[in-house]
């Protein structure tokens, strides 16, 4: 593949639902053709993978809750895109998307997800508890609002050991009303701690509409009153993200944290598997995955620049699927843990 | 290569479906994100997608079939230009997937219509000469009872998650906004300790809230509302502010939602003084006891149980059916044994006597209904009966209704106990996740007729 860079295009699609987005710094940042890949291929391993686990709870193989992320990809590959090692990021029960942005292998999660002794819990956690230290993921949290102060504490542990290390702690429209979201961020502006707040504002929590839920739906001036600054970006186009994220992260990494980004996306399924989505219209769901896709949008720009051809990017797809298969016969084969696993890791041995 | 296309489980409790409708027809082409089918599943009508690109060939279950079970094959989607002569031969038929029962629990959900209660307690009010019965689900109960009280009294209104446009997260208070309209049906943000705390305020002000949780593990988020505020004003302000407030969910294990998502708070609430905490099994004690909750001028802890939302029992057909509080009632009478349980565990304990009884052992079954304030003079008044007592319950061991019931029974019926009180609970971890170990963790009948047995002094077969 040529190495060639190409300059990120000022225009990209805006989603419908978008007020005015707050961006004030406009340079235009260098996308090269291996970035460029990288975030495609990410995205599409995320959006198979949980085509994937979709059937597979259809088929009574996965149980319980699972949360699809399925039209959010952009925001986690554009923020993930700027950490590096020793970096700690957690997020809600959605959160199959940012375990792969972390790197975490598709079987383990899958074997996970099944409820197997192969999964990343031992089978104990399920979707929507899930962790990997050696990754720096911190979870796979079920109570909604309870990863913000968990943020921050992390963020805390970087700064007490003067490694310049962020935590990054992605929630929700509907988690940040939450009141713990508030004394987090009172604790990290009054201690300067390394943490990036990600609202991910897919418009919805539950079946509630962020503005039958939020008297201020713009939610990038929840940190006004504690001195954060928060700023509003296109979460469906993931160079919009990465830019965001990387002078958002530079801050932390400076001593200079929190930040606040509000990422305005969208996601496409219901909010679990159980969710027949009476709220909102057929149309709505069907204009922001025809105009705003995020995998279309990266998709188009390496066609209109030639570095892959249609038939070159069916080849990936195919490889990605076949990956995902793979993962999902590891996941069916694996056996279930040992009866005896039902006792351990309740205390740490001696 | 053709894609056979299964009826999925869209619910954890899931096991069946109707096919409320094709979307597509026979040789209609498909693309990923299309709508195929409706689907009733046994909360709503849920649509069907697909994730392929082709031609739906053939569908072998037709619209308005139901009671179809999960992962029967139900069409075959085509991809573009394959022959339709694949489609020779299939018909519809259950594909057994190498599958894991979806839950330990849910399976029982399977079975939901559960026979009423054949005793009424006898300390309960005996129903007027020729009343009649209406067979309903507990959720209908519940939403009935809450109706008949908002009708009643116009200080009474409801609160919390997704209760009002989404009908409720678990479909509970269907139908409220559209009788009260949303003045008195109120969807909150998510903010637990805000909106309990909310209530409480409102409750002093002599509204009577009736604030639900989603499940009550998110009112770990606002118990100290509940604690702090709610149960100890009337003490504090000696006897001048009331807080008539009702908090109700789902509490306990539902099915395969691990460890954050399953516990059984009876316990904690039972510790308050200035609480009354109520966990009641038939609808009928859910629709008289959720009544009376309304009515009554304390803050009332309101526990109900997911699994059991779908089951049926008889509910009299009477105006303003209430059951009073602080009354246990024996939904089987024995003489060799007595259960006590509350909550989803009295299924356990029935099926348990069931099992017994085949083996020789009449065991007594007591629903506690409610656990503060206790009612031991009927447990005493049973065991007095039975002198054995094994208490049941889906929770924690470890300072749980059962050792409490196990204490007092010590203190008041030591010389009728011939054999020592036994607790057959959970086991003592977090739940876990994967099916066989979430099976493992929940208490069942077996284990419940293996202690029933031993406190007789009978050996296993
Ligand atoms: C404290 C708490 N309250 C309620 C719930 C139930 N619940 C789970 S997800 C959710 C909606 C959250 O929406 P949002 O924060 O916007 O995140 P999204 O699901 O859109 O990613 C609710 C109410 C919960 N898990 N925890
Ligand atoms: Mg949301």
């Amino acid at each position: 593949m040529a190495k060639k860079s190409i300059p990120r295009k000022t225009k990209s699609g805006k989603p419908a639902a978008r007020r005015k987005a707050v961006k004030k710094h406009t340079p235009t940042p260098i996308v090269t053709n291996e970035e460029l890949m990288e975030y495609y291929k990410g995205m599409l391993l995320m959006r198979r993978f949980e085509e994937k686990a979709g059937q597979m709870y259809g088929m009574g193989l996965i149980g319980g809750f699972c949360h699809l992320y399925i039209g959010q990809e952009a925001v986690v590959t554009g923020i993930q895109a700027t950490l590096k090692e020793g970096d700690s990021v957690l997020t809600s029960y959605r959160d199959h998307a940012h375990m792969l942005a972390c790197k975490i292998d598709p079987k383990l999660i899958l074997a996970e997800l099944t409820g197997r002794a192969t999964g990343i819990s031992k089978g104990k956690g399920g979707s929507m508890h899930m962790f990997s230290v050696e990754h720096g993921f911190y979870g796979g949290h079920g109570i909604v609002g309870a990863q913000v102060p968990i943020g921050a504490g992390l963020a805390f542990a970087h700064k007490y050991r003067k490694n310049d290390n962020v935590s990054v702690t992605y929630f929700g429209d509907g988690a940040v009303n939450q009141g713990q979201v508030y004394e987090s961020f009172n604790m990290a502006k009054l201690w300067n701690l390394p943490v990036v707040f990600v609202i991910e504002n897919n418009q919805y929590a539950m079946g509630t509409s962020i503005a039958r839920s939020s008297s201020e739906v713009e939610l990038f001036r929840r940190g006004e009153s504690f001195k954060i600054k928060g700023e509003c970006v296109d979460g469906m186009d993931v160079f919009a993200v990465r830019e965001a994220a990387e002078r958002a992260v530079a801050k932390c990494r400076a001593g200079d944290g929190p930040a606040l980004l509000e990422m305005k996306t969208y996601r496409y399924r219901g909010h679990s598997m159980s969710d027949p989505a009476k709220y909102r219209s057929k149309e709505e769901v069907s204009k922001m995955r025809s105009e705003f896709d995020p995998i279309d949008q990266v998709k188009k720009r390496i066609l209109e620049a030639n570095i892959l051809s249609e038939d070159e990017l069916k080849v990936i797809d195919k490889d990605i699927k076949a990956r995902v298969s793979e993962a999902a016969d590891f996941a069916q084969n694996s056996a279930e843990p040992d009866p005896s696993e039902l006792y351990t890791d309740v205390l740490v041995a001696e | 290569m053709s894609v056979e296309i299964l009826l999925p489980a869209m619910s954890p409790t899931m096991t069946e479906g109707n096919i409320a409708k094709w979307t597509k027809k026979e040789g209609e082409k498909v693309s990923p994100g299309d709508v195929i089918a409706e689907i009733e599943t046994d909360k709503a009508i849920m649509e069907l997608e697909t994730d392929e690109d082709g031609v739906l060939g053939k569908i072998l279950i037709a619209e308005g079939s139901e009671g179809i079970a999960v992962g029967t094959l139900i069409a075959v989607i085509l991809e573009d230009g394959e022959s339709e002569s694949v489609l020779d031969g299939i018909t519809a038929s259950v594909v057994s997937v190498q599958s894991v029962p979806p839950s330990a629990i849910a399976i029982e959900a399977h079975e939901t219509i559960v026979k009423a209660p054949v005793m009424i307690s006898p300390s309960e009010a005996v129903l007027p000469e020729g009343t009649g019965f209406s067979n309903m689900t507990v959720r209908e109960a519940l939403r009935d009872a809450m109706a008949e009280e908002m009708r009643l009294d116009d200080s009474v209104f409801v609160m919390g998650e997704e209760v009002a446009e989404y009908q409720g997260a678990y479909k509970v208070t269907q139908g409220l906004l559209q009788e009260f309209g949303e003045e008195r049906v109120i969807d909150t943000p998510i903010t637990e300790h805000g909106f309990a705390g909310l209530g409480v305020g409102a409750a002093m002000a002599n509204l009577k809230p009736v604030v639900e949780f989603m499940t009550f593990n998110f009112a770990m988020q606002a118990i100290d509302q509940i604690v702090n505020s709610a149960a100890k004003t009337n003490y504090m302000s000696g006897g001048q502010i009331r807080c008539p407030i009702v908090f109700r969910g789902p509490n306990g294990a539902a099915a395969r939602v691990g460890a954050q998502h399953s516990q059984n708070y009876a316990s904690w609430y039972a510790h308050i003084p200035g609480l009354i905490v109520i966990a009641p099994y038939s609808a009928a004690d859910c629709k008289g006891l959720l009544k009376a909750a309304i009515k009554n001028p304390n803050p009332v802890i309101f526990l109900e149980n997911e699994i059991t939302y779908g089951y049926s029992f008889d509910v009299p057909d009477m105006d303003d059916y209430t059951v009073p509080i602080g009354k246990a009632s024996v939904v089987r009478s024995g003489s060799d044994v007595t259960l006590v349980a509350y909550s989803i565990g009295v299924k356990f304990a029935l099926d348990a006597a069931e099992k017994l009884a085949s083996d020789g052992i009449d065991a007594e079954v007591i629903d506690l209904r409610t656990i503060r304030p206790l009612d031991m003079e009927t447990i005493i008044g049973s065991v007095k009966k039975t002198n054995r007592v094994v208490c049941v319950e889906e929770g924690w061991a470890t300072c749980s209704v059962s050792s409490e019931i196990s204490a007092r029974l010590m203190e008041g019926a030591f010389d009728y106990l011939d054999a020592p009180v036994t607790r057959v609970t959970n086991e003592d971890v977090p739940m876990p996740y994967a099916a066989n170990l979430e099976k493992l963790a929940v208490v069942n009948d077996d284990r419940i007729v293996s202690a029933a047995k031993a406190v007789c002094y009978k050996e296993e077969k």
